[in-house]
C-alpha cells in the first residue's frame, strides 16, 4: 500500500479524495456543487494518471446511477456532493440499499433547506441516518472531525461497504471540507472482499448474476427487509465508535459530532478551567448510533448537552439512547452559522448551577 | 436436424408479456445477436423499469434492474468499470425519452460505448395505458381521455432526429417489428448497434416502433397494422446516423 512517512498538508475534501485512492477506489462520478467541489477537482487530476475513471455527470442523479453501476460489477467506487445534491442522490441511494451495494458516498453538508447557503451544516443528520429515501434501509454513517479522520474514515468507509455490502456515507461539513490540516496518510486498508453476486460477465462459466431490487412478491419483498435488519443489527453491536473526552469523573455531558466537537472540545477545556466537571461523547458513526455509551454516561452524568449545528437533530438519538434519565438540552446555530466556544460555555455553566429541568 | 431454435442468450423461462406484444420479438433478436457475436459470456445487461422491467429474467447474460430512466447512467458506469464488458440497455419509452431523457442525451453526447435498444410503442404500458412523450397527436390513452391535445400537453419526441443533431452519437437507427420483413432489418440494426460496440465504435440506438395491443385496446394483428397506419408515418423507419458510414462516404 501507499505509504508516505511525512505528514502533508491538505484540504478535508482533498484528503478524502486520495485516502479514497489508497483504499483502491478507481471510479469517481459527480456534479458540482459547493462546498465540496475539491473532492471532484482532485480526482480529476488523479485518476487519469492512476488508470482510473473521473466522470463528471450530467447530474446528481446520473452521477449516482454511475456508482450504481460500477459498485455492480464489485469495484470500489464513490461520489461526493453537499446537501442539495444528495436528495438528488437519494433514488439511487435507496435502490443501492434494495440491491445490497457497497459503495462510498461523501456529503459535505450546508445549510438548508432548499437550496439554502453554502455555509457549514449538520442539518442532514435526519437525513443520513434515518434512511435518507424512500424503504426501510441505514447507511453507515461516519463523521469525522478533523482532516486526518476524514482520510482514515474514508478507508474505513470503504472497508465497512464492502464488508457489510452497504453503502457508506461521510457525514463531514463545509468546514471539515474546506479547512486545512496536516494529515498522514499511512494506512492500512482492509482486506479484499470476494463478491461473487457481482456482474462480471458469467463467462459461460456460471448462471447469471442479477443485481435488482425489485421482489413483486411481497413475501420474498419481506424477507429480503428482515435479512438487512438482522446484518444492521448485527453492525448495531459491533462497529459503533464513539471518542471520550474527559467522561471519567463528568457530572456534565457535552455530546457533539464532526466541527461541533471540536468547539465543544475547547468550551470544555475552558469549562475545565473553571472546576467544572464536564466531558464530551463523540459519536464517530452516527449510525450506527453509539447507543451503549450514552446509556452508560446516563447513569453518571447529571445533564447532557448536545452541540449541533442543526435545530436539534442528533438529540432526538441521545434522548432514546439515555432513555431521557436526565436532561438533555440543546446547544445550537443552523443555517450555516456556528457555535462559538462561548455559547457552549454558557451551556455548560447554566448546566453546572441547575441547567434545565 | 435442428433448423429452428432457442437462442441461448434467451432464457428458457415463461415471459410475462401479453398476447401480441412485440417484446417478446425484440428479446428474441437481441438474444440471436448475441449469439452470433460470441458475446454472452461478457455481456451485461441493463433493464428498465416498464414491462421490460423483468427483462433481467428473459437473459442469460449477467443483468442489472436500474431505477426508472437511469439505465444509460448504470450502464455507463459498468463500461468504464470494465471496458471489456457489452453493455446493452433495454428502455421503453417513458423511460427513455421521459423521466431518462437527461441520460440518454448526455450517454449519446459522450459517444458512451454501449448499445440501446429503445422500445417506442407510443404508451406506458406496465402502469395501464398512460400518455408517453411518444404517444401520438390525438392518441387516447387512460391520462390522455380526450384524444392527445397538442396545445396542452406538446408534441411526441421523436428520438432519434433528436439525438442525430449530437457530435457524440456513432448509430442511430428507427425500425419496426410489426412484419416479416421489418423484423429481419430490425436485426440488421441490431446486430449493428452490437457490433459497434465490439469494435469500439460507441453509443449506438436503436429505436423499435413496437405493438401494445392490451393497452391500444386492440386485437394484435389490429396492433400491427396500426403501426403501419399511425405510428410509421409519424415515426419514419431508416438509418438517422451512422459516423462510420459517413466517414467512409
Amino acid at each position: 500500500m501507499n505509504k508516505l512517512a511525512d505528514k502533508v498538508l491538505m484540504k478535508g475534501n482533498e484528503a478524502i479524495a486520495e485516502a479514497a485512492i489508497i483504499a483502491g477506489c478507481r471510479h469517481y462520478f459527480g456534479y458540482p456543487i459547493t462546498p465540496q467541489t475539491e473532492v471532484a477537482a482532485y480526482m480529476a487530476k488523479r485518476m487519469p494518471k492512476i488508470g482510473g475513471t473521473f466522470l463528471q455527470a450530467e447530474s446528481e442523479i446520473a452521477a449516482i446511477n454511475m456508482v450504481y453501476g460500477v459498485a455492480a460489477t464489485g469495484k470500489r467506487v464513490m461520489t461526493s456532493s453537499s446537501s442539495p445534491g444528495i436528495s438528488l442522490k437519494g433514488e439511487g441511494i435507496s435502490y443501492m440499499a434494495g440491491a445490497d451495494l457497497p459503495a462510498l458516498i461523501v456529503n459535505v453538508q450546508r445549510g438548508g433547506p432548499g437550496l439554502g447557503g453554502i455555509q457549514p451544516s449538520q442539518s442532514d443528520y435526519f437525513q443520513a441516518t434515518k434512511g435518507g429515501a424512500h424503504g426501510d434501509f441505514h447507511m453507515i454513517v461516519l463523521a469525522p472531525d478533523s482532516v486526518q479522520e476524514m482520510a482514515e474514515l474514508t478507508v474505513k468507509g470503504f472497508d465497512l461497504a464492502d464488508k457489510y455490502r452497504m453503502t457508506t456515507m461521510i457525514l463531514a461539513d463545509g468546514t471539515m471540507g474546506q479547512m486545512m490540516e496536516p494529515v498522514s496518510l499511512d494506512f492500512e486498508v482492509g482486506e479484499k472482499v470476494e463478491k461473487p453476486w457481482a456482474v462480471t460477465g458469467t463467462k459461460m462459466e456460471r448462471k447469471h448474476n442479477i443485481v435488482n431490487s425489485l421482489f413483486l412478491k411481497p413475501e420474498e419483498l419481506e424477507k429480503t427487509n428482515f435479512e438487512r435488519y438482522e446484518k444492521y443489527s448485527y453492525i448495531e453491536e459491533n462497529e459503533a465508535l464513539c471518542e471520550e473526552y474527559m467522561m471519567e469523573d463528568a457530572e456534565i455531558c457535552v455530546t457533539a459530532f464532526g466541527i461541533a466537537a471540536r468547539v465543544a472540545k475547547n468550551a470544555i477545556n475552558e469549562a475545565r478551567n473553571q472546576g467544572i466537571k464536564v466531558g464530551l461523547l463523540r459519536p464517530i458513526t452516527l449510525w450506527p448510533f453509539p447507543k451503549k455509551q450514552f446509556a452508560a454516561a446516563a447513569d453518571k452524568v447529571k445533564q447532557f448537552i448536545s452541540v449541533e449545528l442543526s435545530m436539534g437533530q442528533m438529540i432526538e438519538d441521545v434522548r432514546l439512547a439515555t432513555e431521557c434519565k436526565v436532561p438533555v438540552t440543546l446547544c445550537n446555530r443552523a443555517g450555516g452559522m456556528i457555535p462559538s466556544p462561548e455559547q457552549v460555555l454558557e451551556a455548560i455553566i447554566k448546566a453546572n448551577n441547575g441547567g434545565d429541568k | 436436424m435442428v433448423v429452428f431454435d432457442k437462442p441461448h442468450a434467451l432464457a428458457d423461462v415463461p415471459m410475462h408479456y401479453c398476447p401480441g406484444c412485440t417484446h417478446g420479438i425484440v428479446h428474441r433478436l437481441v438474444a440471436e445477436v448475441i449469439d452470433e457475436l460470441g458475446i454472452e459470456g461478457r455481456t451485461i445487461g441493463i433493464a428498465p423499469v416498464g414491462c421490460s422491467v423483468m427483462a433481467y429474467d428473459y437473459f442469460n447474460c449477467d443483468m442489472i434492474e436500474a431505477a426508472h430512466g437511469r439505465a444509460p447512467a448504470v450502464a455507463t458506469g459498468v463500461k468504464r468499470s470494465d471496458p471489456n464488458n457489452i453493455v446493452f440497455t433495454y428502455q421503453g419509452d417513458g423511460d427513455l425519452a421521459s423521466i431518462g431523457m437527461a441520460e440518454t442525451v448526455h450517454s449519446a453526447a459522450r459517444n458512451e460505448n454501449i448499445t440501446i435498444i429503445f422500445i417506442n410503442n407510443a404508451i406506458y404500458g406496465m402502469t395501464g395505458g398512460q400518455m408517453a412523450p411518444t404517444s401520438l397527436p390525438g392518441q387516447v390513452t387512460q391520462t390522455s381521455p380526450y384524444g392527445r391535445d397538442v396545445e396542452a400537453c406538446g408534441f411526441p419526441i421523436k428520438v432519434c432526429e433528436m439525438l442525430s443533431q449530437l457530435d457524440g452519437a456513432e448509430y442511430l437507427e428507427r425500425v419496426a417489428v410489426n412484419n416479416v420483413k421489418n423484423v429481419k432489418n430490425a436485426k440488421k440494426a441490431i446486430k449493428k448497434a452490437f457490433e459497434n460496440q465490439v469494435n469500439g465504435k460507441g453509443f449506438s440506438l436503436v429505436e423499435v416502433v413496437s405493438s401494445c395491443p392490451t393497452n391500444w385496446g386492440m386485437t394484435p394483428s389490429q396492433a400491427l397494422k396500426w403501426i403501419d397506419e399511425k405510428m410509421i408515418p409519424y415515426y419514419p423507419l431508416g438509418v438517422y446516423k451512422d459516423r462510420s458510414a459517413e466517414k467512409e462516404d
